[in-house]
C-alpha cells in the first residue's frame, strides 16, 4: 500500500515553532498603530469619564483634541472648558405671541453649535400650531411648513429645544453616566462616553435631543472654531447631542446666539437667581408656563403670551 | 428785654436773608436762562439706558439732515398725499400728520407732546408717550431685541429698529427652510 498524501501546489511547509513565531510577530505589528495614524488614538481609548478627571488630564485631552480638530478642518479650533458661574442658574423665556416662525433661530444655532450639514442635524424644532388648539397636542403640530411669507394667518408657532430641566428623565436613564446636569442648570453631554444606546432621546418627553446616524459632515469653512468641551465641539459618530444653552455663549456672559438671531425679540434669556435679570422681568410680567408640566421635569425653559395675538401683518 | 432782643434778631435775621434771595435770584434767572439756551433741555431719553449699555440707532433716514430741504420750505399742516415722501403712507394713528411728532421749525428734531425738542436718536422717548407700558417692558428688557452680554453692556434695539415708524405693524417675512423629513436623509456610506 502505498501512502500517499494529498499535497496542494501552492502549500508551504510549515511546522509549529515557525508559525506560533510568526503569530506572536504579527500580534506585535498589530498592536503598533500605523506610521500615519494620530498618536492619540490610544490616548482617546483610555481617556477618563470628564468629571473624573483633574485639571491636568483635561488640557492633554483639550491639547489632543485641539491637535486633530484642527488637523481634520485644516483651521485652527480652540475648544475650551469654562466652568459654571457662582450664584448662576440660566432661565430661557419664549415670548410664543411674537414668535413669527421665520426659523432664523434654528439656523443660526446651527451655524453657532456645528450641528451635522449632511445628514442634518437641527436642534430647534419650530412647530406650526393652529390657533385655539391645545398647546399640549404635539402630535397636530406641524414642523416642514414652507409658506412664501410667515406669520400665516391663524397659525401660532412654538419652538421647542432642551428645556433644561431641573428634573431630567434623559439623565436618569444614561447608562454611562455620560449625560449630566451642571450647576448652572445647563445638561451637557461627554461625547466620548456617549455609547449611543438612545435611551436619553426615549426618556425626554420634549424630544430635543438628536443622534448622530452617521458621522456628521460640516464643511471646515462653515465650522465655527469657537467651541466648548460639553457644547459645539465637532461630534463623533454615534453620540447624542442637543441644545446646550450655547455654554461656549453664555458661560462667558455673551447671549445665545438663537436670542441674537431672533429679529422679533420673542427669546429672552438671563439669569433667575439675579432678579433684575431680563428672565425675572418676564416671569414678573407675564403669564408664563412650561411644557408638559404634569411631567414633573421642571424645565427651566419658560414660554408666554407677552401681546394677545401675534399682530404681524399675516397674523392678523 | 431779653425776648425783644431775640425778636429784632430774627427780624433781622430773616431781612438779611430776603434780601439775599431777592438779589441772587434776579442775577440767576438770566444766567438759568443763558445755560438753558447754550445745553438743549435733557430729556429723560438720555437717562432711559445706564451706562454700560448702548441703544443702537435708527435706520439711516435716506434725506437727514431733514433742514437741507425743509429749511426753506413753511410747514404744511393739511393731511394730503405726499409727493416726495411717497414711502410713508402714514398708517400709524386714527388721527395725527407730520408735526404731531416733528417739529415745525426745526425740521431736525422731534417734538414731544410738551414741547421738548429731541434728537432723533431718542426716538423711544417719543414712542413711549402713547406706548408707555411698552416703553417699560422695553426698559425692563421684556419686550424687544437686546444682544450682548447678558450679565454685561447690552446692546438694546431701539424701537425702530423693528418698527417702521410710519406702519408700526411688523412686516411678513420669508421664513427660512423647512427641515428635511426624516424619510429624505440618507446616510451616505463610508467612502
Amino acid at each position: 500500500m502505498i501512502k500517499k498524501t494529498r499535497k496542494h501546489p501552492a502549500a508551504i511547509n510549515l511546522d509549529r515553532r515557525t508559525f506560533l513565531k510568526g503569530a506572536a510577530l504579527g500580534a506585535a505589528a498589530m498592536a503598533l498603530p500605523p506610521a500615519d495614524a494620530d498618536a492619540g488614538i490610544l490616548e482617546g481609548f483610555f481617556q477618563k469619564h470628564f468629571r473624573e478627571m483633574n485639571d491636568e488630564e483635561i488640557k492633554k485631552v483639550i491639547d489632543r483634541l485641539e491637535k486633530d480638530y484642527s488637523k481634520q478642518f485644516s483651521k485652527e479650533v480652540k475648544v475650551k472648558v469654562t466652568k459654571p458661574m457662582e450664584n448662576v442658574v440660566f432661565g430661557y423665556g419664549l415670548d410664543i405671541g411674537r414668535c413669527i416662525g421665520c426659523r432664523k433661530c434654528v439656523h443660526a444655532c446651527v451655524a453657532e453649535n456645528n450641528q451635522s450639514r449632511d445628514p442634518q442635524i437641527q436642534w430647534i424644532s419650530v412647530l406650526k400650531m393652529k390657533k385655539g388648539a391645545k398647546i399640549a397636542d404635539f402630535e397636530s403640530a406641524d414642523r416642514y411648513y414652507q409658506p412664501e411669507q410667515v406669520p400665516e394667518p391663524g397659525q401660532f408657532y412654538l419652538p421647542v429645544q432642551c428645556q433644561q430641566c431641573e428634573n431630567p428623565p434623559c439623565v436618569d436613564v444614561c447608562p454611562t453616566k455620560a449625560t449630566w446636569k451642571e450647576k448652572d442648570g445647563i445638561i451637557v453631554i461627554d461625547y466620548d462616553w456617549c455609547i449611543g444606546c438612545r435611551y436619553c432621546m426615549m426618556a425626554c418627553p420634549y424630544g430635543a435631543r438628536r443622534f448622530n446616524w452617521s458621522k456628521p459632515n460640516i464643511p471646515s469653512e462653515q465650522l465655527n472654531p469657537n467651541t466648548h468641551y460639553l457644547g459645539n465641539r465637532p461630534r463623533p459618530k454615534g453620540a447624542v447631542e442637543k441644545c446646550t444653552f450655547c455654554i461656549q455663549r453664555t458661560r462667558e456672559g455673551r447671549y445665545p446666539a438663537c436670542v441674537e438671531a431672533c429679529p422679533v425679540g420673542a427669546r429672552k434669556f438671563g439669569n433667575l437667581a439675579d432678579p433684575n435679570s431680563e428672565i425675572r422681568k418676564a416671569m414678573e410680567h407675564f403669564r408664563v408656563f412650561r411644557l408638559k408640566e404634569d411631567l414633573n421635569t421642571k424645565p427651566q425653559f419658560f414660554y408666554f403670551f407677552g401681546v394677545k395675538a401675534n399682530r404681524a401683518e399675516g397674523g392678523k | 428785654m431779653k425776648k425783644m432782643k431775640a425778636v429784632f434778631f430774627t427780624l433781622l435775621a430773616t431781612a438779611a436773608l430776603s434780601v439775599f434771595l431777592i438779589q441772587s435770584g434776579v442775577h440767576a434767572q438770566p444766567q438759568a436762562e443763558q445755560a438753558a439756551k447754550q445745553q438743549p433741555k435733557q430729556t429723560a431719553a438720555k437717562l432711559l439706558i445706564q451706562a454700560p449699555d448702548t441703544v443702537t440707532q435708527a435706520p439711516k433716514m435716506a434725506f437727514f439732515p431733514c433742514s437741507q430741504c425743509h429749511a426753506a420750505m413753511p410747514a404744511n399742516k393739511t393731511e394730503r398725499a405726499l409727493a416726495f415722501h411717497a414711502e410713508i403712507g402714514l398708517k400709524h394713528m386714527p388721527t395725527g400728520w407730520c408735526y404731531s411728532c416733528h417739529d415745525e421749525k426745526n425740521k431736525d428734531k422731534l417734538k414731544l407732546a410738551n414741547g421738548d425738542l429731541i434728537d432723533y436718536s431718542d426716538s423711544a422717548m417719543l414712542c413711549g408717550q402713547c406706548h408707555g407700558a411698552t416703553l417699560k417692558e422695553w426698559q425692563d428688557g421684556v419686550h424687544g431685541k437686546r444682544t450682548g452680554m447678558w450679565n454685561g453692556s447690552k446692546v438694546y434695539d431701539n424701537c425702530l429698529s423693528c418698527h417702521d415708524q410710519h406702519q408700526p405693524a411688523f412686516k411678513a417675512i420669508k421664513p427660512m427652510p423647512a427641515p428635511e423629513r426624516p424619510e429624505k436623509i440618507i446616510y451616505k456610506k463610508k467612502k
